[in-house]
């Protein structure tokens, strides 16, 4: 038995939910639970806080959008949509997490996800981890050199990691983990795409491959950094954008 | 990004041989990202992962963790968990995925997303699993001889010296 009753008021207030429904297709099926509980037993993140996706769902449907508004379990869900994938009336709960998320006034939003997504905008590479254009060249032109140096083969086949080039098939980006801290993980992607002929490059803006602004459900801050890959993809030419993962 | 490896082995464009791994038997297991499995393009990609993987290091020497595909655990890595400061609940979430690594036996989990890398690369070394994170191009990178010395940050003892290009030094 839950330790406190949940006493609803006669007059129905599910202003979240509501909201969420009107942003989904089909409201997500946010009404259509059965309450069978396929979602928790299936979720790695049931029972942190007390709290599981059905509950979370439930409480929206009951209203109780201050306690959602209170509630940290959003920030340990992952959305990875498992429960919409088992869940029999396809539920849209991510949804419902990646709005809770919103509710999350600024300063109290993961200080590292805030941090990661002001960084990113702050930066015209989209880097979270504040890599400079600078710093991006230039760690790009020294592994490029090593390999070269180390393996005088792909000085023959001609390896190349092109920022800017026009016209490329490719436009490709990259986690700013490589170049900031594992520089020397970017070779093998290069050598592999010289071994099957890739016309590729990377962007002088917009190469970052992380999105924490889209973690933080910050809409604005998202489409941002999408844009700015993608009419850096577009400036150049380029017929696909690749991300490398 | 492997559904263009895979479509480069279809074409020949790209030729890995898993013959290294025909004694020494090392076992892979692979992650299947919610983002791009499940979220994104199916089980077609899953297929194609699957594909890759088995190109590089041998198929009886893949195993696959159960559930899998589209219906595999999130590993904890994703929709920022790793940037939120809740390593305590991110390595609990994780210990599910940890426990299917585990059950494979697979001294390698071939992970094809950043936050999965991450996170799985952790949860080896937390729980003491002594399994290896490694991304796909440093697998197919081993399996075409291309791999060079500093290539192989994530790979164990086991595979430091295996199918090593010819070097200048």
């Amino acid at each position: 038995m839950a330790k406190d009753v949940i006493k609803l008021s006669g007059k129905r207030k599910s202003a979240f939910k509501d909201m969420v429904m009107g942003l989904l297709p089909d409201g997500g099926n946010l009404n259509a639970c059965l309450t069978c509980g396929a979602c928790c037993s299936g979720c790695p993140a049931t029972g942190f806080d007390g709290m599981d996706p059905r509950k979370f769902l439930r409480m929206a449907a009951l209203g109780m959008d201050d306690a959602i508004k209170e509630s940290r379990w959003p920030w340990f869900c992952t959305m990875c949509t498992r429960c919409v994938h088992v869940c029999p009336m396809e539920i849209n709960i991510p949804q419902l997490v990646f709005n809770a998320r919103k509710l999350t006034p600024r300063d109290k939003v993961p200080k590292g996800i805030l941090g990661s997504c002001d960084m990113a905008l702050s930066k015209p590479t989209n880097s979270a981890m504040g890599c400079s254009q600078e710093d991006f060249e230039f760690v790009v032109g020294d592994i490029l050199d090593e390999i070269k140096e180390e393996y005088p083969i792909w000085e023959e086949r001609n390896l190349v990691a092109p920022i800017d080039k026009k016209g490329a098939e490719f436009f490709i980006n990259q986690n700013s983990r490589e170049p900031m801290i594992e520089p020397e993980e970017m070779g093998p992607l290069w050598k592999i795409l010289n071994l099957a002929g890739v016309d590729w490059t990377y962007g002088s803006v917009g190469w970052a491959a992380e999105n924490y602004c889209m973690f933080m459900a910050d809409d604005d801050g998202w489409k941002e950094l999408t844009q700015r890959s993608a009419e850096k993809c577009d400036e150049l030419g380029c017929k696909t954008f690749l991300n490398t993962e | 990004m492997y559904n263009l490896y895979a479509r480069w082995i279809r074409e020949g464009r790209l030729k890995p041989d898993s013959s290294w791994n025909n004694d020494l038997k090392i076992k892979f297991t692979v992650q299947d990202p919610c983002q791009i499995v499940r979220k994104t393009f199916g089980d077609p990609a899953a297929e194609d992962m699957r594909l890759v993987v088995k190109a590089c290091v041998g198929e009886e020497n893949f195993i696959d963790m159960a559930p899998n595909r589209s219906n595999n655990f999130c590993c904890g890595g994703g929709g920022g968990f790793l940037q939120s400061g809740f390593k305590e609940e991110r390595l609990l979430y994780g210990r599910t995925k940890d426990e299917q690594i585990q059950a494979t036996k697979a001294h390698y989990c071939v992970t094809g997303c950043h936050n999965c890398h991450a996170q799985i690369h952790e949860l080896g070394e937390h729980f003491g699993g002594g399994y290896h994170a490694v991304h796909a191009w440093t697998i197919l990178g081993l399996a075409l001889g291309i791999l060079g010395e500093s290539e192989r940050v994530h790979l164990g003892e086991d595979l430091q010296e295996v199918n090593l290009p010819e070097s200048s030094g």
